[in-house]
């Protein structure tokens, strides 16, 4: 078993491991206790694993721990606000009222924050096209493009 | 608000009511387990007040991911007067919510709702009885869950907390509710209670909850189906810290601490397992279905003579075959769940919409007696039928029992899309005859379907037929005979499911099972007739019905959609992107919501590829319990079924599934989605009727529908891919 430090949502953290190749979302859950990046492939596809590492959207399913050094910061669902003081995205999603089942509304999330976070004033195909790799099967697109629209006119 | 409700009025129709408060016992958490009622004629079975007023519902049904459960909240806060917030909901759980059946069939609100709502006026009645018996008074009022009366007040907590009421309920003899003109709640739009959480990441899904001690398991899925394991090397397991091979005949699986150290460890076990070819030629799959052989046949809808007035002379017959294609249910978050045996009780987390009969079939499974079974439902990933959770909990169990602790099993995104039953390959084959005046004067529908095997739905759990436990031999795809009959008034109909004795792989329900295959074929076929009649397909459809909610329907959707009218295919489209509008019509299973569908297409010529820029939708389900959930609702039915109806088909060699991942079967994405508008009829003093699924049955008749007046090419097998869309266009050519 090995250890590693990481800074996640902002706090020094230590993770222990046998594999170096783990995936970081699996420390993340099962180490960590975060729920907020959801296992949905393990196959980069689906996009409900994201995570951010300094600020860039990653399928935290496909991204090995060794591949991610201790001074890159990894920041959650649970990072990026609370219920009680949301993100921006969070509460446009929330005003949108922007899930079904929400399991995929993590990565919906985390992608359009760091999206929104280079283009300010997206146009709905540039939302859409940002998101094409996200999947939904409950068919919420509708309403997230709403929530990402939102978001943006309120930055 | 306030309602005035004198005494007098309280037990006008509340029939069996038995005003009796039992203050004896009191309700502590864990007593409650032991001792709740679970019956359907209990109100405790239903519901429980405490002593600060805070209501809990029990529901047995659940919620799949639809925000249902903050619509059964508000018919319970609307009946009770009790705020949202203070209202908790317990889903599923075997030991303490009643039997309200499977989570399917659009029935949440039609009947498990209204079940609620008869407890929560029951127990209202109750509260009002015994407020006006110690404010003495029954000029009541009530607000917040606090009775007021002359000059004094009274809340629920005081009257009941912690008690319980021990009123029966009998359906036959329905207690009072209070007037749908006095709605504050019902209704109106309410936002989710579990949106913030699941916005945050602090909401736990089946996939995020644990129990102490637990391991984790992960099979080893065989290479085929029915293949034999012949034998297995587990030497590279040794390198892997905590993990153990488990075998039991044809179930295969390692158990390990940790997830990651499990999935590593079922990659290293080195398996032989011997050749099975049980699937038919993908290539030759219908020739396939249409030569299986009929359990039964089924006639619904039968009117006059229509063998005879198809052999008429003189008139214009049409004779055409639809298909629709093999579908994964395709959850976002593979299927998952915990077992452990403690004490000689299995207890089992999943997400399984029906943990009823969930309990039935591990009760089979490990031969105990059900009351030594209980399920919990915990919500997961969404959830459109019966998928591969029930499976999973079968993995969980066996594992936990071999190992002797409690184990997680969280399925891989190749086992959902290889090892869910699947919904089952359907054909049609149509026939009609048309007078020279263009009266349809006959009309037949041959629906080649899997059998519904008697005794129930249980689907056989994958771990029992692996490992040769006990186990159920359903075949069940659930009730997809229903929509095969037709809600128009032609003279001679008959409509013939043929009951088939087996299907490729192990049948289940996705939404809108059957409705939607059956509606497809019959709302495609009359638009052809329709075209055939050169009729406007919209003022077709009005000819032959006599529904007048039906009819006021299809008249607002035209209105909304601006319906042009006039016959398809539309005259002179020139250039490579050809655009078309269709319409559709469901009443679903001929009793209830009715929903109308506009879909407007784009046609790439050159490429077959079918763009659907625009669905409009108008919904009519009786009384509206939540307006923005239902519109959540209708949205995720037109987009899920837009992917299914031009993308999505299952694909397989003789052995097995072969489409295990998102690229091999993919779904809609972004920027093929349809903007959709909605327009909701609310008949707040009719009887609310289910939403999950009818808006899903309209769109893939709506598109074949659109594609045509676009092309004048008719589609007829789904999904409707480019190939499929050139060839068809190519064969219209020629």
């Amino acid at each position: 078993m090995a250890k590693k430090s990481l800074n996640v949502n902002g706090k020094r953290v230590s993770v222990t491991y046998d594999d170096p190749q783990i995936p970081l979302l699996y420390l993340l859950r099962d180490n960590l206790g975060l729920h907020g990046p959801r296992f949905g492939c393990g196959l980069g596809q689906c996009g409900a694993c994201t995570i951010h590492v300094d600020g860039v959207a990653v399928r935290s399913c496909i991204t090995p721990l060794a591949t991610v050094s201790d001074k890159q910061k990894v920041v959650t669902l649970e990072g990026l606000g609370s219920p009680q003081k949301p993100h921006p995205v969070q509460k446009a999603f929330i005003d949108e009222q922007a899930a079904q089942c929400g399991y995929c509304i993590n990565g919906m999330i985390m992608e359009s924050a760091a999206f929104l976070a280079k283009n300010k004033k997206p146009s709905d195909t540039e939302i859409k096209n940002a998101l094409a790799n996200n999947l939904c099967r409950c068919g919420t697109h509708a309403r997230i493009v709403r929530a990402v629209k939102r978001a943006s006119a309120q930055a | 608000m306030n309602i005035q409700i004198s005494r007098r009025d309280a037990l006008i129709g509340s029939g069996a009511l038995v005003v009796s408060f039992s203050f004896a016992r009191s309700l502590t958490a864990q007593a409650q387990g032991a001792t709740k009622p679970v019956a359907l004629t209990e109100v405790d079975s239903f519901l429980a007040i405490d002593k600060a007023g805070n209501v809990t519902v029990y529901s047995g049904k659940v919620d799949l991911g639809t925000g249902v459960t903050t619509a059964l909240r508000q018919i319970v806060s609307e009946e009770l007067d009790v705020p949202i917030m203070r209202i908790e909901l317990v889903q599923g759980d075997t030991l303490l919510t009643p039997d309200q059946g499977t989570t399917w069939g659009s029935l949440t609100i039609q009947v498990g709702g209204m079940q609620l709502r008869q407890a929560a006026a029951a127990a209202r009645h109750a509260l009002f009885s015994e407020a006006a018996k110690k404010l003495g008074t029954d000029q009541l009022t009530v607000a917040d869950g606090v009775i007021s009366g002359g000059g004094k007040k009274i809340s629920y907590g005081e009257l009941i907390g912690g008690k319980k009421f021990e009123i029966k309920l009998d359906p036959k003899q329905p207690v009072k509710e209070k007037a749908p003109t006095e709605y504050t709640i019902v209704g109106k739009s309410q936002p989710r209670v579990d949106i913030p959480d699941k916005i945050t990441g602090r909401f736990t899904y089946m996939q995020d909850f644990k129990v102490p001690g637990m391991l984790h398991g992960r099979v080893v899925r065989p290479p085929a189906i029915g293949a034999k394991l012949e034998g297995v090397d587990d030497g590279a397991l040794k390198k892997i810290p905590g993990a153990k091979m488990v075998r039991e005949g044809n179930f295969l699986a390692v158990v390990a601490s940790s997830e990651w150290n499990a999935i590593r460890g079922a990659a290293a076990l080195k398996a032989n397992w011997s050749k099975s070819e049980t699937l038919p030629d993908q290539a030759k799959l219908w020739e396939h279905v249409r030569n299986s052989k009929v359990a039964k046949l089924e006639e619904y809808g039968k009117t006059g003579d229509s063998a005879a007035a198809l052999a008429a002379d003189g008139v214009k017959k049409m004779s055409v075959t639809y298909d629709f294609a093999i579908h994964t249910h395709g959850s976002i978050g593979p299927s998952c769940a915990i077992a452990e045996f403690k004490d000689g009780t299995l207890t089992s987390w999943s997400a399984s919409q029906a943990t009823h009969n969930l309990r039935k079939q591990l009760a089979q499974m490990f031969s105990l007696p059900p009351e030594r079974v209980r399920c919990i439902y915990i919500e997961g990933s969404g959830c459109y039928g019966r998928n591969g959770h029930e499976d999973a909990a079968a993995d969980a169990a066996l594992l936990a029992k071999v190992v002797g602790k409690p184990v997680r099993v969280q399925w891989s995104r190749a086992d959902e899309h290889g090892w869910d039953p699947k919904g089952p390959p359907t054909l049609m084959d149509m026939r009609a005859a048309m007078d020279a005046q263009g009266n349809v004067t006959a009309w037949e529908g041959d629906f080649y379907m899997p059998q519904q095997t008697p005794g129930g739905f249980l689907v056989p759990l994958v771990a029992a037929t692996l490992t040769g436990m006990p186990a159920a031999e359903h075949i069940a795809p659930g009730n997809v005979f229903q929509n095969s009959a037709i809600p128009y008034k032609f003279p001679n109909t008959k409509s013939v499911c043929k009951r088939l004795e087996t299907t490729p792989f192990r049948p289940s329900w996705i939404r809108t099972p059957g409705r939607m295959q059956n509606t497809y074929a019959n709302e495609c076929f009359i638009d052809e007739l329709a075209a055939a009649a050169n009729m406007d397909p919209l003022e077709f459809r009005r000819k032959y019905l006599d529904d007048k909610r039906g009819l006021e329907l299809l008249d607002r959707l035209a209105k909304l959609a601006k319906w042009e009218q006039r016959p398809s295919p539309q005259k002179g489209t020139i250039g490579n992107i050809a655009k078309g509008r269709g319409v559709s019509y469901v009443k679903y299973e001929l009793v209830r919501t009715y929903v109308g569908a506009v879909a407007e297409v784009e046609v790439d010529r050159a490429t077959g590829v079918i763009r659907v820029p625009k669905f409009t939708i108008v919904h009519d389900c009786g009384q509206v319990i939540n307006p923005d959930g239902l519109k959540n609702q209708i949205d995720g039915n037109v987009i899920q079924t837009v992917s299914r109806t031009l993308i999505e088909e299952v694909k397989f060699d003789r052995s097995q599934v072969t489409s295990l991942d998102w690229e091999s079967y993919p779904i809609l994405k972004f920027p093929q989605v349809p903007e959709i508008v909605i327009e909701l009829i609310d008949r707040p003093t009719e009887k609310p009727w289910g939403a999950g699924e009818p808006s899903a049955a309209v769109i893939p008749s709506a598109i074949s529908n659109a594609v045509f007046d676009a092309t004048g090419v008719r589609l007829r097998s789904v999904p409707y891919t480019p190939a499929k869309v050139k060839a068809a266009m190519q064969s219209h050519a020629t």
